[in-house]
């Protein structure tokens, strides 16, 4: 226990901020997800052949390779990128990307995949009455889509959502290898340090259970809430 | 890009052989927790319950480092026969990913069995069939039959899972890609590439499972 004392001498500190660090690389990368999804929702579910494709090609990609490809091609790829189009612009020292910018755009990636995949099929259950009523109706097409579609889309994907969510959280794990200071990254460290690995690592699973659960009933929460007209 | 094929395709061989090694001992594990999830006994579900809430909800790389650094941590491991077997990172690999993924086919199993209709297990019942032939006769054929696609899902999963054995310094694909990333300093090259056969796997892996939903699907 004293290992996880507060201050100088434990690293109770330490795993606090690390798990802050866990939940803001996590809440950002299902933002950027977010992002992504909101592009290519449509191009997949779009009449046009060519914009199929190319959702297709994103969510198929992406799930299709490991999430620590994604990361290393961003993270040894990214700076090489980066510094390249400085060249161009006549900067040629070295660039390092910020960790945080790189771990939560890769799981951002990653969690968009899986979140358009998840949008597409709310969409989709939505019953097709719905779109020629408002059709019949005169509704535009952007209002139709802000104010009929996108509420029941969100309200049909919460249950679903939660499952990325539980992805992202347990994907951010892996940011650990580009030396962002998270929950794994800090075991590591501390398990270097004092020699103590199995302490460490089950602290480190208990953080990510607490996190999970606690997500969890977040999540639970907010269903609830929403769907209590039904 | 044709010089580093071989050493990728070499890692690929790993990464095959530790998906198959771990889906094996995955699928025995999830069926017996599948089983005991089933069972009534308050006592043995919870530990059921228990054993695939922590592996579902800890990050897979947490379990392989508990694995890995932490059970060799431990003193009277150190000095029992298991020494043998957890001193080597891949067999550290093979039961970290054997228990995660038998956590998550214990409940694709569960839910597969909570699905079959009451009639059958009825029917069953007043045709005078034993409880154990009616477990292994009809619960276990249409449960398997009916986890097809979630279980194809799962061995995605497992063969992108497999890609953390490089960080415990197994040579897998993602081993040698990496390694050819540090050797050659062309990051796009070697992790597309893997990336390339990674999807192949994957594609190859999504057509099999198509093809046997098609011939064994069970429809209700």
């Amino acid at each position: 226990m004293e290992l996880l004392s507060f201050g100088d001498t434990g690293w109770g500190d330490e795993l606090f901020f690390a798990t802050l660090m866990t939940i803001a690389v996590s809440i950002a990368a299902m933002a950027i997800g977010f992002l992504f999804a909101l592009i290519f929702t449509p191009l997949k579910l779009s009449k046009n052949k060519s914009f199929n494709i190319i959702g297709n090609c994103y969510t198929t990609i992406i799930r299709g390779v490991p999430e620590l490809l994604v990361i290393y091609l961003l993270f040894f790829g990214g700076t090489g990128a980066v510094m390249y189009v400085a060249s161009i612009f006549g900067y040629d020292g070295y660039i390092e990307i910020n960790a945080f910018i790189t771990g939560a755009l890769a799981i951002g990636i990653i969690s968009g995949a899986y979140s358009t995949e998840v949008f597409r099929g709310a969409i989709l259950s939505i019953d097709k009455g719905q779109f020629e009523a408002s059709k019949v109706l005169g509704i535009k097409k952007n209002i139709q889509f802000y104010k009929i579609i996108l509420p029941q889309m969100l309200r049909l994907s919460i249950p679903n959502i939660s499952n990325v969510w539980q992805i992202t959280l347990k994907d951010t794990s892996l940011i650990s290898v580009t030396g962002l200071v998270e929950i794994m990254r800090q075991s590591y460290i501390a398990a270097g340090s004092t020699r103590d690995p199995l302490f460490f690592y089950s602290v480190a699973a208990v953080l990510y259970l607490m996190l999970t659960f606690l997500s969890m009933k977040l999540i639970n929460k907010l269903e609830m809430k929403y769907s209590k007209g039904y | 890009m044709i010089s580093i094929f071989p050493s990728l395709l070499n890692g690929a061989v790993i990464t095959l052989q530790l998906l198959v090694v771990s889906m094996f001992f995955g699928l025995i594990i999830g069926l017996i927790f599948a089983i005991l999830r089933i069972n009534k006994n308050l006592i043995i579900n919870k530990f059921a319950y228990g054993y695939s809430y922590f592996f579902r909800g800890t990050p897979l790389l947490v379990q392989l480092y508990l694995i890995y650094y932490g059970l060799a941590n431990v003193e009277f491991l150190r000095n029992s026969f298991f020494w043998v077997i957890i001193k080597e990172p891949y067999w550290c690999a093979i039961i970290a990913f054997s228990l995660n993924t038998g956590a998550y086919t214990s409940e694709i199993l569960r839910s597969a069995f909570q699905t079959i209709k009451k009639g059958y297990i009825e029917a069953a019942q007043s045709l005078g069939v034993t409880k154990k032939i009616t477990f292994y006769r009809i619960q276990l054929p249409i449960a398997i039959k009916q986890s097809l696609p979630a279980y194809g899902n799962e061995i995605i999963l497992m063969l992108k899972g497999t890609s953390l054995a490089s960080v415990i310094t197994i040579m897998d694909l993602m081993g040698e890609a990496r390694k050819v990333n540090v050797l050659t300093f062309k990051p796009f090259e070697a992790f597309i590439t893997a990336g390339i056969i990674y999807l192949f796997i994957t594609f190859i892996i999504h057509n099999i499972i198509k093809y046997l939903e098609k011939k064994y699907g069970f429809q209700t």
